[in-house]
């Protein structure tokens, strides 16, 4: 036997199976559903949408993470992701160009600015997706039915639009979503409706089933951390709960703040991207509730319809903090040097 | 499931990898060849290295002591095999240090008949003349520590030992060799226990095993004497309870205070193993000789537990077992073992097993990620510290940070957080390597 072959490593020689590369295309392919529905749903525009984003978010990636970080990190299918999630919380009509803008906007000021992959702040789909909001407030809130006829063969008209020129033409706009509808004219929707997809909105707001399907799936491969969900759609449909039975004229019903808007894709997959959430179990479980309650109070009391979003991108900026203040019990500590052990 | 049976508790998180044990746990301890060279080294112990007492040229007789204990923090070697002391020289070591060791021809047809010495009579040994028996039989802990015995039984000033606690565990992948010594030397196991309540006067005698070896624990609970005050507690499996620190946790549920050993809240751990050579060799006088190491793993074709001369190197060994198209071999269980980059490096004292792996089990090809703070190491890390920010923190070179604030100097080198980690970020060895840093550190402002 030669020793010259013989291989030094460190302990340990074994290693779970679980890599990141792997958690990420997991994630990507529990979306599949999601984004075939949203295909049914829209039709092509939809496929465009998505492709548009993750063309973005993936050339952005390479260029600047690859070509000027010099740290090339294509293959950890992050940037995937964030392209579809991105594409997941736009309007099906949205136009083509500024999706593009949308995803290299979440690249490079959601992840590349904070020095890349592990170290952003904020979920990167979601910086990008409020930079748009910022920019285009009236594409981003111009709603398509769903289930309209051709639409295999027509692209949604809006999506099209030339950069720069063209304000959205307001023939192509119809529907309000479920929360505008009774936010603002106090209409109910369907939860069934809701729970399968068969009202307008963003792509990926509109099939909760299928995205609890997802959920569950990647929650028992350990892939996504199931309290972040748990915390945030039970806060939710407590608070609700509660305001319901109060008044139930004047308070949405839980079951429909639950399968409305964005909530169910948010809690599922925005807020449980592990980079930008809390890394100890209490810290989560703060996170989570935090979450929950801003939704309520920006849906119900806040001057827009939707809220997800913004709790998300303010969960985010706690996580740190929460990382940082919450002590944790060390093994072996007097409770007298326990406060240093801060993570 | 026998849930409700386990009378113990835990610790906190811990990890649970493939067992791999089934390949060799049947297999019943079989005796080795004799390597024609011996190569013993006279540092195999923590502590000070032993002192030879024989010079090149001399014949020795198996059993025969060839190094006396050089103080009180080191032991005596004795002669694995009789045969010739061919030199006394640098013998290679897996650290990579250099080490001297005595190098002995062993006799192919002397009858290896064993040469004994003061023998310890239980039942009018003192205490003390019990520690001193155990030195002198040169007994170090056989889990893999090799912290001299008689070190850790004397119990310092000011202390009581409450609880002996004998570490039936294994919670090592791959290993059986506490599992078969279990098994087959209970009466040896019960003798040594024997001297160690003897010695040490407990409260309380527990035996700890994980519930993968059942068939031991019954039968230990079987063959148990009656006279015997001996606790025997079942765990539930998980990687690393056989940790001292987390196998008080998980008995008595105490914690030992960070940077303090067991006996600061009463217990000593002593190995199942160690615990049944105390009764095989203090009852004649003799000297540790030889050991059970399990040889396993994808790169051995004749997989099991072998009683191996010390001494005897690895080349010899993996020969005679038909290691095959071996990409990685390492000293120990697959968690905490070394690696071997010499198979000149003889077994020692402290060697529990010897796993191979074919190319199809090395890890080096796996590419490392961003940390991307999944938290998996904090679920991980059985002495709650925080992986994930010691490893960056290890990446920006801020050693006296992960000291001062992060606990770095607590942490035991487990392994568990490299396990789990989905980025494949070696953090193991940024710790361990920005430990001796830190020491080399410490003990420089300290001079
Ligand atoms: S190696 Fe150290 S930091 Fe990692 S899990 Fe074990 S004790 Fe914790
Ligand atoms: S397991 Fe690895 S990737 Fe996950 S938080 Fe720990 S160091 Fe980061």
């Amino acid at each position: 036997m030669k020793d010259q072959t013989l291989q030094i490593r460190t302990s340990p020689h074994l290693k779970r199976p679980l890599a990141t590369n792997t958690i990420m295309l997991h994630v990507v392919l529990s979306l599949i559903p999601v984004m075939a529905f949203a295909v049914y749903a829209f039709g092509i525009t939809a496929l465009f949408l998505i492709s548009t984003t993750t063309i973005a978010c993936v050339g952005t990636e390479y260029v600047l993470n690859g070509k000027v970080k010099g740290k090339q990190n294509i293959k950890d299918w992050s940037a995937v992701l964030t392209g579809v999630l991105l594409a997941l919380t736009l309007p099906p009509g949205f136009p083509l160009w500024m999706a593009f803008v949308g995803g290299m906007i979440a690249i490079a000021l959601g992840k590349f600015v904070f020095g890349g992959l592990g170290q952003n702040l904020f979920n990167p789909a979601l910086v990008g997706r409020a930079m748009l909001q910022a920019a285009f407030p009236v594409a981003i809130t111009t709603w398509t039915e769903t289930l309209v006829n051709g639409r295999f063969s027509h692209i949604i008209p809006s999506s099209l639009t030339i950069p720069f020129l063209e304000p959205i033409k307001a023939d192509a706009v119809s529907g309000a979503t479920p929360l505008s509808a009774f936010k603002f004219d106090k209409i109910s929707t369907d939860v069934q409706d809701l729970a399968f997809g068969f009202t307008s909105g963003s792509l990926g707001e509109t099939c909760a089933f299928l995205i609890v399907l997802g959920g569950v799936y990647l929650g028992f491969r350990k892939m996504l951390n199931w309290r972040i969900p748990v915390g945030i759609l039970g806060t939710v449909a407590t608070l609700t709960g509660i305001l319901f039975y109060l008044d139930p004229v004047k308070y949405p019903s839980p079951l429909m703040m639950l399968f409305s808007g964005g909530l169910m894709l948010g809690a599922v997959y925005m807020a449980t991207d592990m980079v930008s959430s809390p890394l100890s179990t209490i810290g989560i479980w703060i996170y989570s509730f935090v979450i929950g309650l801003l939704v309520v109070l920006i849906r119900i009391w806040g001057g827009l319809p939707e809220g997800v979003m913004y709790a998300i991108l303010f969960g985010n900026a706690l996580a740190p903090i929460l990382d940082k203040s919450i002590p944790h019990r060390i093994y072996g500590m007097s409770s007298k040097n326990q406060n240093k052990n801060r993570a | 499931m026998n849930f409700f049976k386990y009378k113990a508790g835990t610790f906190n998180h811990g990890i649970h990898p493939p067992e791999m044990k089934d390949d060799t746990k049947g297999l019943p301890i079989r005796q080795f060849p004799f390597s024609p060279m011996i190569v013993l080294p006279l540092a195999q112990h923590i502590g000070a290295p032993s002192e030879p007492v024989v010079k090149e040229g001399d014949v020795v007789a198996r059993g025969q002591l060839v190094a006396k204990a050089n103080g009180y923090m080191s032991v005596p070697l004795h002669a694995p095999v009789s045969g010739k002391v061919k030199k006394i020289d640098y013998v290679p070591s897996i650290s990579g240090k250099k080490n001297m060791g005595i190098y002995i021809e062993s006799f192919p047809s002397s009858s290896q008949e064993v040469i004994e010495g003061h023998a310890i009579d239980l039942a009018n040994a003192s205490p003390g003349e019990i520690l001193s028996g155990i030195q002198q039989a040169g007994i170090v802990g056989l889990g893999g520590a090799a912290f001299p015995t008689h070190v850790k039984l004397s119990i310092p000033e000011g202390k009581t030992c409450k609880y002996l606690i004998i570490n039936g565990v294994e919670c090592e992948p791959y290993l059986t060799t506490d599992h078969r010594v279990m098994l087959e030397q209970h009466e040896d196991i019960f003798m040594g226990l024997r001297y160690l309540i003897k010695a040490l006067n407990p409260q309380k005698v527990y035996i700890g095993i994980e519930d993968n070896k059942r068939d031991a624990f019954e039968k230990l609970e079987q063959y148990k004497p009656l006279d015997l005050a001996v606790e025997m507690v079942l765990l539930p499996v998980k990687y690393p309870q056989g940790a001292e620190k987390m196998l008080v946790t998980a008995i008595t549920g105490l914690e030992v205070p960070s940077g303090k050993l067991p006996i600061e809240v009463g217990a000593v751990v002593i190995n199942v193993a160690t615990t049944a050579e105390i009764g095989r060799l203090l009852p004649h006088g003799r000297g540790i000789q030889e050991r059970v190491i399990t040889i396993t793993g994808p790169g051995i074709a004749k997989k099991g537990n072998y009683l191996i001369t010390i001494g005897t190197p690895l080349r010899f060994i993996l020969e005679q077992v038909s290691g095959e198209n071996i990409k990685e071999v390492f000293m120990g269980g697959p968690m905490m073992g070394v690696s071997v980059s010499n198979l000149d490096i003889p077994i020692t004292k402290g060697t529990s097993g010897i796993v191979a792996f074919k190319p199809q089990q090395s890890l080096e090809n796996q590419s490392e990620y961003a940390c991307i703070r999944c938290g998996a190491c904090l679920d991980a890390c059985p002495l709650s510290l925080n992986p994930s920010q010691l490893g960056i923190l290890a990446k920006n070179e801020a050693y006296d940070l992960m000291a001062s604030d992060h606990h770095l100097l607590d942490c035991f080198e487990c392994g568990s957080c490299s396990y789990v980690c989905p980025s494949n970020i070696p953090l193991v060895q940024y710790f361990r390597v920005s430990k001796s840093i830190v020491r080399k550190r410490q003990a420089k402002a300290k001079s």
